[in-house]
């Protein structure tokens, strides 16, 4: 068995704009929130300036629940880092919360082997440079 | 709409030798491109000095972190005087696109030979780790920290997503790796010359699952130009013309950003993004799929030459493990891909070598010939918008 673990954070760079800070400030409280239309009531992401609906510029953030499911994964051999070489697994998780909008994170904790498109996943919080953390997933057993 | 069907046609091509990774170091881009243009116009039987437009993809980007510049190129060169110089958008995607961007200069009488050229080095930063290198902006924020380090394994999601969905094998992906390798066995040109079997293939590390390293194509350096003209021009100059019949960019908002933000519709996701450009390419020739003699098809990575396959309407939607998994892309197959080996075994110049084996094929000089080839179907790469096609032919 092999685990899967999160990326070191301390290699991990972000950069914020007015669009993109309420995800990420509340991502510093561990808070998964999602852009909602304040007209159309349409998520998506990443957040934009435009409702790619209705053009509208109202923005709802809404926190949802953390729980996902992995619409598709790679296994890649080694980080793009220095340092410790390990196998990590980056996922494309959709938010059936939030319209099946997606993110893409990784999956960490549960042998690699299990990883699977359709696997259930709850939010988990890595953090990274600056004081900011990142989304990331855990296996959800329902508990 | 204005009907440019055979209006234009490819007189010239050069290219520079084809390099390892780096190894075309010192040269600078301006000395390749130079180098593949004045090649280029050797090859038309034209003066350098006749050339008056330029028609770039990539957003005139050699590789990652390079450009090309009209000025320079034209100051070392001696060309005295230019009069339409643009590009299509985005990267590799519009390889194929940018004939048609020459075929628009052309036809509105904005230029009479205008070059196509692309010039990749990668001494200073290679393109398969250029993602996790690129400095950190508010969009890639939703991307990079996932650790996905280059375009290949951004695309390993998508072809696992194909499996997922219609239960596409590895073995599918592997064949189109050996049949480009069987291709390039016998080219001078090709930088891999050894045969590739499938139990070395099982063997390779899977880089990002599904993909092995022999799924990704080669990184390299050179760099090729192709000259366009009017139809009418063209049947004057040394070589028997290759008419572009048709070329279509573009692509829906669907496949958008593609593997930057993976918000596609499924469908959509598990696709090289063509579809839209496919369709439309093919009503621009007055053509369709069973007229192509011979594909030549934008090859980065193997799952996406299988999904350019159902999107080009070759194979239907989710068939396209079997298609390629039946020897049709092979050699003597229905639809023989890629004879010059391709990106995965010749080498890598976003999408020029096979707009380069194209004309040679349609020239009927090509190494690995396709008797009787009249009709070619070139790409670009399934990449961010555009993507792009073009259908090619020597007979009208």
């Amino acid at each position: 068995m092999t685990t899967a673990r999160a990326l070191p954070g301390e290699h991990i760079h972000i950069a914020v704009n007015e669009q993109t800070a309420p995800f990420w400030e509340a991502a510093k409280e561990e808070r998964l929130v999602a852009p909602r239309c304040g007209d159309c009531a349409r998520f998506r992401m990443p957040p934009t300036p435009f409702c790619p609906h209705c053009q509208s510029k109202a923005i709802d953030w809404v926190e949802l629940s953390g729980k996902g499911e992995v619409f598709s994964y790679t296994v890649c051999l080694k980080p793009p880092f220095p340092g410790e070489v390990f196998p990590f697994v980056p996922v494309v998780v959709s938010l059936p919360d939030a319209d099946g909008v997606r993110l893409i994170s990784n999956v960490v904790g549960g042998d690699i082997a299990d990883v699977h498109v359709g696997m259930k996943v709850k939010v988990a919080w890595n953090p990274i440079t600056d004081g900011w953390k990142v989304p990331i997933f855990e296996p959800d057993h329902g508990d | 709409m204005t009907d440019l069907r055979d209006k234009t046609a490819i007189v010239g091509v050069g290219a520079t030798p084809y390099w390892r990774r780096g190894e075309s170091w010192p040269r600078t881009i301006t000395e390749m491109v130079g180098d593949a243009i004045l090649a280029a116009c050797e090859d038309a039987g034209i003066s350098v000095k006749e050339i008056d437009g330029f028609a770039y993809y990539s957003s005139a980007n050699a590789g990652y972190g390079e450009s090309m510049e009209t000025a320079s190129i034209i100051e070392t060169l001696g060309i005295p005087e230019i009069t339409f110089t643009a590009t299509l958008t985005g990267g590799g995607g519009g390889s194929a696109g940018a004939l048609g961007l020459a075929a628009a200069a052309l036809t509105h009488g904005d230029a009479t030979y205008v070059v196509t050229v692309m010039a990749l080095q990668q001494a200073k930063q290679r393109l398969g780790t250029v993602f996790a290198a690129s400095a950190p902006k508010p969009e890639n924020a939703f991307l990079q920290p996932a650790g996905l380090a280059g375009p290949g394994h951004l695309m390993a999601l998508l072809a696992r997503r194909h499996m997922h969905k219609y239960g596409t094998r590895r073995e599918a992906f592997a064949e189109i790796a050996i049949s480009s390798r069987n291709n390039a066995l016998n080219r001078p040109t090709a930088l891999k010359r050894t045969p590739l079997t499938l139990e070395e293939y099982f063997k390779a590390d899977l880089i990002a699952d599904p993909l092995c390293v022999y799924d990704f194509c080669l990184e390299t350096d050179g760099a090729v130009a192709v000259i366009s003209c009017l139809a009418d021009r063209a049947k004057d100059l040394r070589h028997k013309p290759v008419y572009v019949t048709a070329a279509a960019h573009g692509g829906s908002r669907d496949w958008g950003r593609a593997f930057a933000w993976y918000n596609m519709p499924d469908e959509i996701f598990a696709s090289s993004g063509h579809a839209s450009v496919a369709k439309r390419l093919y009503a621009k020739a007055g053509l369709g799929p069973s007229d192509i003699d011979v594909a030549l098809i934008y090859d980065h990575f193997t799952p996406m030459v299988l999904m350019q396959l159902e999107d080009y309407g070759f194979c239907a939607k989710g068939e396209g493990g079997p298609f390629v998994e039946s020897g049709a892309i092979r050699i003597d197959g229905a639809l023989p891909l890629n004879p010059h080996g391709g990106q995965l075994s010749e080498a890598y110049i976003i999408g020029m070598t096979h707009i380069r084996e194209a004309v040679e094929q349609l020239r009927g000089t090509a190494i690995n010939q396709i008797a009787g080839a009249e009709v070619a179907l070139c790409t670009g790469g399934p990449a961010p918008i555009p993507v792009s096609g073009a259908i090619l032919r020597n007979t009208l």
